[in-house]
């Protein structure tokens, strides 16, 4: 299987009283209370860092994405990270994983095809092309797009992005959002007919529908862990099944976050308050922000109001045990981890391409370092030939880099300095 | 008399509207705000002196949901209107709007204005003030969002709009209808309720009444000036203990004020 480090680029240091002070974590909280720029210039140099470094012990892919205008993960272009990204794992088998600039926002949306394609360019073909919906925090709340057009405008704009990547001949694009004259992408992307495309979302039906017919890799990123996951993916699986498609299990990516110590006390010394801090202070978004009138198609509607999804407990009432015991994250030993992620995660949602979340929260930087190579050493190693006996072909990864383990360019740690 | 209710299809028999009717006299349309239709004391007590209209907006009748998506704007939206009076045989009528639909209504009136014989909005959108922004109460807290758009948040007027203590399977048939109704209203006025209206207002020539709830805190009542200092010979009326929504906090009120205004 493929395992890929992934990065919000949080405010690492928000004060103790955030959530009981400020009213949202997201679209609202006042940059001048909260932030300062040269402070933040070392955290997106510490996010690239981290990533780099994650690169380099051994991780088969970096993850980054896009979100606007808050305090828990803060890189409105991600194409800017990935293109450090890029450069610096250049000589190694590591995929760039955008994950990534979001379609609906980005106008006219051949930006991301044209970045995307200089990325696999600069990267020599090891770009993953995450294509996500957006938030409604980023795409309706800052960005200001009408929530009823948003899946509207996503679906015109894939298509597209990979009509852009692909057509042989000029041509004019005439949408209903969208239009075009002359399409004539330059560059075009190394890999061929298009890299491949991830699809990121966080459970809604409509959009296990859209990936398993474009047939791309369907990414669930859930902060709540693979025993809330079950039911959703199962549905995902389900859908896989009903439209004739291989349960590969490369058409399935999925988020965990992770934290490893020597032993489940070790961990909750090290990490306990930083991921407290991740679910009580990142996550603090009024509930109405992420269902605007509109956003969610009449079915959906229907479907969500009349069966509630088992009501989820709200995580400012949890403490770090429960996170633990309840899988939202996945901490302990080597042998914990490994045995969770492998039973939980992967077997248990049947996922081929497993992301990681290893800086979490207000988690410094030399920590974060540390978790990586624990992970990268001890864990790591272990879980990916999970997959390996079953003959499925990974056909959500770039091609020349399906092969065995990533080389690593430099020793483990060469990063630090 | 009872209330009589017909489905009409426009924009080429695709988008369905629902119009509930009652009354005789006069031709009165009303175009109602972003929580959807409901047939209240406010539009009975105006079925005693006209023939009243209120249509459903396109994607708020409760069979046809995806119809909304016909509509790419407000240009589309007008027409649509345009057909849908054509369709009720109404050359000439009252148009009268709350909110969202008093945005329509004097869209309407900008657009044909020789259909229009009077014009009445209640607590409109339709413009912006940086210093008086307008909430968006699509994304607030239901709490919050009642408390914005009614005098009294706990008065029987907001019960019906937000839904009291029903049984859980009439209050999510109430969520949902309210959701989608602010969904495919909000298609027309999202991010902003300034779709470009103090362009356009000066083509109206109906005389107008504009009634404001004394404490709108939606929509202040200071808005009230943006429309009469466009609206020459507008006559505004303020009315006390109401706030978003006047015509459902004081209908009497706010009736008379339009029977009187409008029958002459």
């Amino acid at each position: 299987m493929k395992i890929s480090a992934f990065h919000l680029m949080p405010h690492r240091e928000l004060p103790p009283d955030f959530e009981q002070r400020y009213e949202s974590v997201w679209v609202t909280p006042p940059w001048w209370e909260l932030a300062d720029p040269s402070r933040v210039g070392q955290y997106y140099n510490w996010t690239l860092d981290e990533l780099i470094h994650a690169a380099r012990a051994g991780f088969d892919g970096v993850c980054t994405n896009e979100h606007h205008q808050n305090a828990y993960g803060f890189m409105p272009s991600p194409n800017l990270m990935g293109s450090v990204l890029a450069r610096a794992t250049n000589g190694t088998n590591v995929a760039v994983v955008q994950m990534g600039a979001t379609l609906p926002t980005s106008n006219p949306p051949i930006r991301v095809a044209e970045e995307y394609a200089m990325l696999d360019c600069i990267s020599g073909g090891r770009l993953v092309a995450g294509l996500p919906l957006g938030s409604p925090m980023d795409v309706n709340l800052c960005y200001g797009i009408t929530p009823m057009e948003h899946r509207e405008r996503y679906r015109e704009a894939f298509a597209l992005t990979l009509k852009a990547w692909q057509a042989r001949e000029i041509f004019a694009w005439n949408g209903r959002y969208f239009q075009l004259p002359t399409v004539n992408l330059w560059p075009r992307p190394v890999q061929q007919p298009h890299p491949p495309v991830w699809v990121p979302g966080s459970g809604s039906i409509s959009t296990f529908d859209f990936a398993v017919e474009h047939d791309v890799c369907y990414c669930f990123l859930s902060y709540s862990g693979a025993r809330s996951a079950k039911t959703m993916m199962d549905a995902y699986w389900d859908v896989v099944g009903r439209k004739g498609r291989e349960t590969n299990p490369y058409r399935a990516g999925f988020l965990q976050l992770v934290v490893v110590g020597d032993d489940d006390a070790d961990a909750e010394a090290k990490y306990g308050r930083h991921v407290e801090y991740f679910y009580h202070k990142c996550l603090h978004v009024p509930a109405p922000y992420f269902a605007p009138p509109g956003n969610q198609d009449y079915r959906s509607l229907v479907a969500t109001l009349n069966n509630p999804v088992r009501r989820p407990e709200n995580p400012k009432e949890l403490r770090y045990r429960d996170f633990v015991d309840k899988g939202y994250v996945i901490a302990g030993s080597a042998a914990t981890v490994r045995e969770r992620l492998k039973e939980e995660v992967v077997k248990g949602l049947h996922v081929g391409n497993l992301m990681v979340l290893l800086q979490i929260g207000s988690m410094p930087h030399e920590l974060t370092l540390e978790n990586i190579d624990r992970f990268a050493r001890d864990v790591l190693p272990d879980l990916r030939p999970v997959w390996d006996d079953d003959g499925w072909v990974n056909h959500w990864w770039p091609e020349r880099l399906r092969g065995g383990a990533p080389v690593p360019a430099m020793a483990v740690g060469a990063g630090r300095a | 008399m009872s209330l009589h209710e017909q489905t009409l299809a426009v924009w080429q028999g695709k988008v369905r509207m629902r119009v509930l009717s009652k009354g005789s006299g006069p031709s009165l349309v009303f175009f109602h705000g972003s929580w959807g239709l409901e047939w209240d004391p406010f539009l009975d007590e105006l079925a005693r002196d006209f023939t009243v209209y209120a249509p459903e907006h396109p994607g708020t009748t409760a069979e046809a949901p995806d119809d909304v998506y016909h509509l790419d704007g407000l240009w589309d939206l007008v027409l649509c209107y345009d057909e849908l009076l054509q369709a009720l045989a109404l050359s000439s009528a009252v148009l009268l709007g709350h909110s969202f639909g008093g945005m329509v209504a004097c869209e309407l009136a900008a657009a044909y204005p020789g259909r229009v014989r009077r014009l009445v909005l209640v607590d409109p959108l339709g413009f912006w003030r940086d210093a008086d922004p307008i909430a968006n109460w699509m994304v607030l807290e239901p709490a919050q969002a009642r408390a914005r758009v009614f005098r009294d948040p706990d008065g029987p007027a907001a019960r019906r709009m937000y839904g009291g203590a029903e049984d859980p399977k009439t209050a999510a048939a109430a969520r949902v209808r309210l959701m989608w109704a602010m969904g495919a209203t909000g298609k027309f006025i999202w991010p902003i309720p300034d779709k470009g209206l103090k362009k356009r207002i000066h083509r109206v020539q109906a005389p107008t009444l504009v009634v404001w709830g004394k404490e709108d805190r939606l929509v202040p009542p200071v808005y009230a000036d943006e429309f009469a200092r466009r609206l020459p010979g507008a006559r505004v009326e303020t009315v006390s203990d109401a706030g978003h929504a006047p015509h459902l906090e004081q209908p009497d009120t706010v009736a008379r004020l339009v029977r009187d205004f409008a029958r002459t």
